[in-house]
């Protein structure tokens, strides 16, 4: 029997105001417990929310960025509950009409086709505050300073088959909140954070039970918790079971998810309109100046790479795929470096290095500049690809120039043509079986020629060179 | 005495040093002291002579403004720092507001003087007074009688000469109603003419601050003070205040006066009645031209509202937890008996009971048949008001079926409901309403609604005082302090 697995993600973005979204109080990360909340974030009687514009403005950007409907009418509504992080007995959201409506975005795939995912709806809302429950043995300890954080919750269409997909879809979100400037993405602060609807059902048969994994904080994670999810509930149907529709928390300890609350356990959360706040009107103006102001968005900076580049469109999806890795890569080409040979340096050897030692591009030991004059050393064959590794190392190692090393180490090739002729010639005479062998029709011989030359020479021979004038003498 | 003038007079007095603010604030608060009419939750003498010297200082250096040094009373459900703020509910009875309403602020600004916090049902629900965790209060005309809810404490107030005016909150007819029966001048502004930031929401589509005074003028004088866009508030209006006294003085010659054939059917006191059709005549006599007209919906305000209302309040009503203010219980066992206990003891019966309703009209699977259903009737009840607007400049009406009832004689909520009819559609289609003194029925005070279009208190106030000019209703005052 063969099963299919159907994904839709929530993702709960922390938009990047200086202020929150109902109230005055700084929006910013770490502060002392409950010293971020004022009298409105505290819930006290009579305070009334005013809409931070600034978050409906991020809203804007975000709906147009995946080429979204805006609706131009939409409303806030009160979500009941009781929590104790929850300081006015409800979230002031968005429910029947989000600004968002719908949109799509394209995810690469494995195979290196795209795919696009729909977007059902965003729609902005208030945070909770933090329930603390290990501070204190007979207490939860509450910190109010996140409550009213401006959240976007993008919705998707449960059009993802599999958890690679899911995290290929959250990436491209993440990267895109970040290129328009509205989230800072950081996930281990809590300003990225997934929800993912999983269900698993036959080839050819109707969606199946959906059970919800609430508050993924990682891509990892967010891979794992699919997985084991999908494992389990084929576990249960091939027993003969049903999937129960319910709420789920994935333990990155134990690597398992547990179920949080049955679908009977759920709350009504009785919405309504909040009397409190005027419906938000946007009109074409306000949309027409937001969109004038939209920076050049992933998919538009990744068809201007293979355009104006010539790039493939691995490389440029690949390039493009975090915005501070493209403004490196283009500051490189700026400076006039090869297109291609400059895309493999950035993806491979910096990419692997940075991704090692995890760092951020932003905080590269070795600067755009500095590989742009590598890459260079390379172009004008002062130095071959090999030995530019070499140097790379030395210079995220000891943080010197390309040129210093080069000449330090005294590593510049040899394109003196005598003085190469006379180190083949050596080699040829000290090989004799192997000429005859090549003589006799043993091409794959040239190989073993080259690395002795480039053995006596520690690299530094030309390559190019070193094969034109192996095939002369050999001939 | 003093007591007996107007805010007005207040004012001139305090121009002509005839009193100081001192001497009128300490005459204000020897009255409170002796009065028997339970209006006062928290009586704020030492704040109040402090006020009123601050504001003595301010009128010697001619820094003043025209309500400086005019002493108050504040409805306990507006926020003031400082001072216990408590909504009449046992819920809040150990709450000091950190922070003051935009309304506190305003009249802290122009140095008046606050008496103190006055009595009402708990959160503002009730049509008695009743509801209030401080007990009842009294009626000044007749001790025995109710004086009306939910602004009972600043009727009563205003009506006994123990404050010159004072606030008041009206969400189905809580200023209008104790108005009318403690006989006093009660204006309910257009929905969104004052700022309702720091004023605890009871049902906030629906809740308006207004003043509660002696006369249509000191309304227009304590009106301007307290209207305004406030950007705190979203649903406060951005719109431009005028002088409310302006206009004070117009003729009514010409103005047409709707009477709604609804308002005078089966139901409505004979003697209410009579007090009524005798204030349109005094009208008539002023050159106004009254025309029937109808608002065929208004029947349904009473389900209307009390569907809408209690849905609000019962998420208003959810920030009292025990968690962070105001009422806990004694040893909570786990977070949901701090929640059952906090709540189930902390709030009153009706208060109880309005949460009840309103969670349940919301609750999945209802909310399209009472919520939604209940939006759709208000917009139905706008609509008839609209209507009628086009052919009428005011209209006018009885504000309650019967004067001030018995203490402790309505016992079924529901009837207690039907005392709201002539006030709830107001509030539902967001108009301006007005209670005058207009006469007497079984001796007491029996009040006459005037019901404008939305942004017409000019008009409204206008009318109001031409009446006030032509009758006395408005300056008698019960003898019971």
């Amino acid at each position: 029997m063969t099963w299919e697995t159907v994904i839709g993600l929530e993702i709960h973005t922390q938009l990047k105001t200086k202020s929150k979204i109902f109230s005055g109080a700084s929006t910013e990360f770490g502060a002392k417990a409950n010293t971020q909340a004022c009298a409105v974030d505290l819930g006290f009687p009579g305070v009334l929310p005013v809409l931070n514009k600034e978050a409906v403005r991020m809203a804007l950007r975000f709906g147009l960025a995946v080429n979204a409907t805006i609706n131009k009418h939409s409303i806030f509504a009160r979500k009941n509950y009781f929590y104790p992080d929850l300081p006015k007995g409800y979230q002031i959201s968005q429910f029947e009409i989000p600004i968002v409506g719908n949109g799509a975005i394209d995810i690469p795939l494995d195979n290196g086709e795209m795919k696009m995912v729909g977007i059902t709806r965003a729609h902005l809302e208030e945070d909770a505050g933090k329930s603390i429950h290990d501070l204190y043995d007979d207490y939860t300890a509450i910190d109010l300073n996140r409550a009213g954080t401006p959240l976007l919750e993008i919705v998707s269409e449960p059009d993802m088959s599999n958890a690679k997909e899911a995290v290929a879809y959250a990436k491209k979100i993440h990267t895109l909140v970040q290129y328009i400037d509205i989230c800072d993405g950081n996930m281990q602060e809590g300003s990225f954070r997934c929800d993912a609807n999983v269900s698993v059902r036959r080839v050819g048969e109707g969606l199946g039970t959906r059970a919800e994994i609430k508050n993924i904080n990682s891509f990892k994670f967010l891979e794992k918790a699919i997985n084991l999810e999908v494992e389990r509930q084929i576990d249960i149907l091939e027993d003969g079971g049903s999937v129960a529709q319910e709420t789920r928390l994935y333990d990155s300890i134990k690597n398992e998810t547990r179920s949080m609350r049955s679908k009977e356990e759920a709350n009504d959360y009785r919405y309504f309109p909040d009397p409190d706040l005027l419906p938000v009107v946007i009109d074409d103006e306000l949309l027409k100046e937001i969109k004038d102001r939209l920076p050049e968005l992933p998919s538009e900076k990744k068809a201007r790479f293979i355009d104006n580049f010539g790039l493939s469109e691995y490389d440029a999806e690949n390039l493009t795929s975090q915005k501070a890795m493209a403004d490196y890569y283009e500051i490189i080409i700026d400076k006039g470096a090869d297109v291609k040979l400059s895309a493999n340096w950035v993806m491979g050897e910096l990419s692997a290095s940075l991704n090692k030692n995890q760092i951020d591009i932003q905080d590269s030991p070795i600067s755009a500049p500095e590989l742009f004059n590598l890459i260079s050393r390379i172009t004008d064959n002062t130095i071959s690809g090999k030995i530019a590794k070499d140097v790379f190392r030395l210079m995220w190692d000891e943080k010197r120039s390309v040129d210093e090393i080069i000449k330090d180490q005294d590593l510049e090739q040899m394109t003196d043509v005598g003085a190469l002729e006379l180190v083949i010639d050596e080699i040829i005479a000290k090989n004799l079986n192997q000429v005859e062998q090549f003589k006799n029709g043993n091409t794959k011989l040239l190989g073993f020629f080259v690395g002795q030359v480039m053995k006596a020479t520690q690299g530094k021979a030309n390559p190019k060179q070193v094969n034109q004038i192996l095939n002369d003498r050999l001939s | 005495m003093m007591h007996n003038l107007s805010v007005a007079g207040l004012i001139k007095g305090l121009k002509n040093k005839d009193f100081s603010s001192v001497e009128l604030t300490q005459h204000y608060l020897n009255r409170i002291n002796k009065s028997k009419l339970n209006a006062f939750i928290s009586v704020t003498e030492d704040l109040a002579l402090a006020q009123a010297n601050a504001a003595d200082l301010k009128i010697a250096k001619g820094d003043n403004t025209l309500l400086t040094g005019i002493p108050y009373a504040h409805k306990d459900i507006f926020c003031t720092k400082g001072v216990k703020t408590s909504a009449g509910s046992k819920m809040l009875d150990s709450f000091i507001s950190p922070y003051d309403a935009t309304l506190s602020h305003k009249f802290n600004s122009e140095n008046m003087v606050m008496l103190g916090k006055t009595n009402m049902d708990e959160f503002a629900m009730g049509s008695s007074n009743e509801n209030s965790y401080y007990g009842p209060v009294k009626n000044p005309w007749n001790l025995k009688k109710i004086p009306g809810g939910s602004s009972g404490g600043s009727a009563a107030a205003v009506a006994s000469r123990i404050a010159p005016f004072a606030t008041g909150t009206d969400t189905g007819g809580s200023i209008r109603q104790p108005a009318s029966l403690c006989g006093i001048t009660g204006l309910k502004p257009t929905y969104g003419r004052i700022s309702r930031y720091g004023m605890i929401a009871y049902a906030s589509s629906l809740d308006q601050a207004g003043p509660m005074t002696q006369t249509a003028e000191d309304a227009a004088i304590v009106l301007n003070a307290m209207a305004g866009f406030d950007n705190k508030d979203s649903t406060s209006a951005p719109k431009e205040t005028p002088d409310y006294t302006k206009q004070l003085t117009n003729s009514l010659d010409g103005l047409k006066i709707g009477l709604p054939k609804e308002f005078f059917s089966s139901g409505l006191d004979e003697g209410t009645e009579k007090v009524v059709m005798n204030a349109i005549k005094e009208y008539e006599l002023m050159g106004a031209k009254i025309q029937e007209v109808s608002l065929p919906n208004s029947m349904h305000a009473i389900p209307t509202y009390y569907i809408v209302a209690p849905c609000e309040c019962s998420s208003n009503l959810s920030r009292f937890d025990g968690v962070r203010y105001g009422y806990r219980c004694e040893d909570p066992k786990d977070l949901d008996d701090l929640y059952l206990r906090s709540r189930s003891e902390g709030f009153g019966k009706e208060v109880k009971r309005r949460i009840m309703i309103g969670a349940y009209a919301l609750s999945a699977g209802y909310y399209d048949a009472y919520y939604l259903k209940a939006q759709k009737v208000r917009q139905l009840i706008s609509e008839d008001f609209k209507k009628a607007f086009q052919s009428v400049d005011v209209i006018m009406g009885p504000v309650s079926p019967t004067p001030a009832f018995d203490l402790g004689s309505v016992k079924d909520p529901v009837s207690m409901y039907l005392a709201d009819i002539y006030t709830l559609s107001v509030n539902l289609a967001g108009l301006p309403g007005m209670s005058i003194p207009a006469g007497f029925s079984k001796e007491l005070p029996v009040g006459l609604q005037l019901i404008g279009n939305h942004w017409s208190e000019e008009l409204l106030l206008n009318t109001a005082h031409q009446f006030q000019l032509k009758t006395d209703w408005h300056t008698s005052s019960p003898i019971e302090l």
